[in-house]
């Protein structure tokens, strides 16, 4: 299998303000998101990254998506450093996650267009994109209604649309079906999968299991900014489901949970 | 350059989609200013005219008949009272502070002989004392009391008169003593006022735009959208700088021509504004220096709004820049000429040093290049900051 993305040592702390230093109830005044994490997707294939909160997860996803750099380590996306040619990875991919925002003011019409000029999309196949995909999504109903108008599920679907108005090969979602109704994190998922079948690779984190064993071929386990194990789900979780293993594994490498 | 465009449409499509922004930001401060100003202006005439056409009405006890015919220009109506009785002077007192009497007058007994026999050098006692009893409330009573003291002081200055300095100068004597030109008068007035709104304006119009946009836009999540795509940094600071000049520069010319068109209104006859004599020439490289200005303050204030986490943050920030705006602003105004050609290097004074030049019918055409050359050098390091801040994961990200 082709390797499009090599993950290698990837770093990054945090410096605590005072007031960060209270909430997390330490002393110390770096705090350590990623520590060291290494590892590879292939092309076409979903890789999950799976792990409790303030794992460290979502800070590798924004690395990936070069919105931060790491403090040491790199990540080569398609043949383009992270850290030597964001640009170039920007380009690559499309990236989805809570903290991304779109204008209240504009409509979802308007938002794709504009991305697309961003992306440099010719108009005439950006326009036929839009139609496929806001047909699908059934964004056409409300394709000129002002996005602070629309409702959190529509406003995920479009902010899901803009994300991918260039086609990337490699799609990156943070959390994708986080907040959503069952309806809508269905339409999410089942995406998720058309775009597996036409061969997009796909990075995805989550905390919820039954999507990772729905859409992923390979999953990693991430506690404390490192990556624990990383396999495929059979030879991850043998005979067990993978919220059985998830725990074990968890157990092992920081004790039981109610301690 | 495709990504500077597109964000630029963006930013204007933000704008112009928002009709109440746009009425706001651009037509009602001119509208306002015209409005506010040409109010005052007929106001102060009106109140003017009435002054001169008022007859007061006022009691004098004592009155010298030798001052009688010099206070005839007074315009007031004189009521005679031989100053006795209490409750006659508390009638009269009740009637200035209800509007209807305007003064009360009291000479002492015998005043002109008492006056004539003082001698400040020998005198053992005070002065004979006049006494006027008005009322400050209202307007008329005040303004007649204003121009009896300014008689009375008149008065007494002819008492002593030793010599005269430029005797007789006034309306009319231009040119006998003093050698101003009505366009040199207008000038002057003119490049003390304009520079200083003009820069006000400016400012207001920048600030107006440019925490919203960026400020604005950190603080819902939307810049991290932009910044996930791969358009340049750079592109999306000079896109924003470009746009946002754009949006200030309408709001500084609704202001400033609210102010044009209502002066006339507002400074009445004292300024002869047919002695207005700018040319097409003047107009453009007015408006080439506007532009440099509003650019180094897009940019100044695009990078104090990179720097807040919220467009209340970046408002409160920008204080000490609106202090420094208006402390260069208004030096003009004071008739203070700081740092001689130098002072065109530093950006924005030189556009208030400028501008005091061409509303003063004294331009200085390569001091004006210099100066726009200045701010556009000075626009493209603070664009190159931007562009770093956008690229800084602590500023954009920061907590």
């Amino acid at each position: 299998m082709e390797e499009l993305l090599q993950v290698k040592e990837l770093r990054k702390t945090f410096t605590l303000s005072a007031k960060q230093q209270k909430i997390e109830n330490t002393k110390e005044k770096v705090k350590v998101a990623v520590d060291g994490l290494s590892f590879t997707a292939y092309k076409g294939e979903v890789f999950g990254l799976l792990g409790p909160n303030g794992a460290g997860k979502t800070t590798t996803l924004r690395m990936l998506a070069t919105l931060i750099k790491p403090d040491s380590g790199d990540a080569i996306l398609d043949g383009a450093s992270i850290v030597k040619e964001p640009e170039k990875v920007r380009e690559k991919i499309g990236f989805l996650t809570s903290e991304l925002k779109l204008e209240d003011f504009f409509t979802p019409n308007y938002q794709f267009d504009f991305f697309s000029g961003l992306y440099g999309v010719d108009p005439q196949v950006a326009a036929a994109r839009k139609k496929e995909i806001f047909e699908r999504f059934g964004i056409d109903r409300f394709a000129e209604v002002k996005v602070g108008n629309l409702s959190t599920g529509m406003k995920q679907k479009v902010s899901l649309v803009v994300s991918l108005v260039h086609d990337p090969d490699v799609v990156i979602f943070d959390e994708p079906t986080n907040g959503l109704d069952v309806l809508t994190a269905k339409v999410v998922t089942d995406f998720l999968l058309d775009l597996k079948s036409r061969g997009k690779t796909i990075i995805v984190s989550t905390h919820i299991f039954s999507l990772i064993e729905k859409i992923c071929d390979r999953v990693g386990i991430v506690i404390n900014g490192k990556m624990v194990e990383c396999n495929t789900l059979k030879e991850l979780c043998g005979d067990k489901s993978l919220e059985e293993r998830f725990f074990e594994i968890y157990e092992e490498r920081v004790g039981k949970i109610d301690e | 350059m495709n990504n500077i465009v597109t964000i630029i449409k963006k930013e204007l499509a933000r704008f112009f989609g928002d009709k109440r922004l746009v009425f706001t930001t651009v037509i009602m401060p001119g509208l306002l200013i015209f409005l506010m100003y040409s109010l005052m202006g007929e106001g102060m005439m009106k109140q003017l005219t009435t002054e001169e056409d008022y007859v007061a009405k006022g009691y004098a006890v004592n009155m010298p008949s030798e001052l009688e015919p010099m206070m005839q220009g007074l315009n007031i109506d004189w009521e005679t009272w031989d100053g006795k009785g209490e409750e006659k002077k508390d009638e009269i007192l009740k009637a200035i502070a209800d509007g209807e009497k305007d003064l009360l007058l009291y000479f002492p007994e015998g005043f002109m002989t008492e006056m004539a026999a003082y001698d400040l050098q020998t005198a053992k006692g005070a002065a004979p004392n006049v006494e006027i009893y008005y009322s400050s409330e209202k307007s008329n009573s005040y303004t007649t009391v204003s121009k009896l003291q300014n008689f009375f002081e008149a008065y007494e200055e002819s008492m002593v008169n030793k010599y005269d300095v430029n005797a007789g100068m006034g309306e009319g004597t231009f040119g006998a003593y003093d050698q101003a030109s009505e366009t040199g008068i207008l000038g002057k007035m003119l490049s003390g006022l304009l520079p200083m709104l003009i820069m006000t304006f400016i400012f207001s119009g920048c600030q107006g735009v440019a925490p919203e946009s960026i400020a604005g836009e950190k603080e819902r999540g939307t810049i991290a959208t932009l910044l996930v795509t791969p358009v340049k940094r750079s592109a999306l600071a000079l896109g924003k700088v470009i746009s946002l000049s754009v949006i200030a520069l309408m709001a500084g010319v609704s202001s400033f021509l609210g102010t044009i068109f209502s002066l006339p209104k507002m400074m009445g006859n004292e300024v002869n504004f047919d002695a207005m004599t700018f040319g097409v020439s003047d107009y453009v490289l007015l408006l080439v220096v506007i532009v440099s200005t509003v650019l180094v303050m897009v940019s100044i204030i695009s990078i104090i709004s990179a720097n807040a986490k919220s467009v209340k943050e970046a408002t409160t920030m920008m204080a000490p820049f609106m202090i420094a705006v208006m402390l260069i602003s208004i030096l003009p105004m004071l008739g203070m000429d700081i740092g001689g050609k130098a002072a065109y290097l530093i950006p924005l004074f030189n556009s208030v040093k400028v501008m005091t030049g061409i509303f003063g019918f004294n331009t200085d055409l390569t001091m004006a290049m210099v100066t726009v050359g200045v701010n556009l050098v000075a626009t493209g390091v603070l664009v190159t900051v931007l562009t770093k801040m956008f690229g800084s994961e602590n500023v954009m990200f920061g907590k």
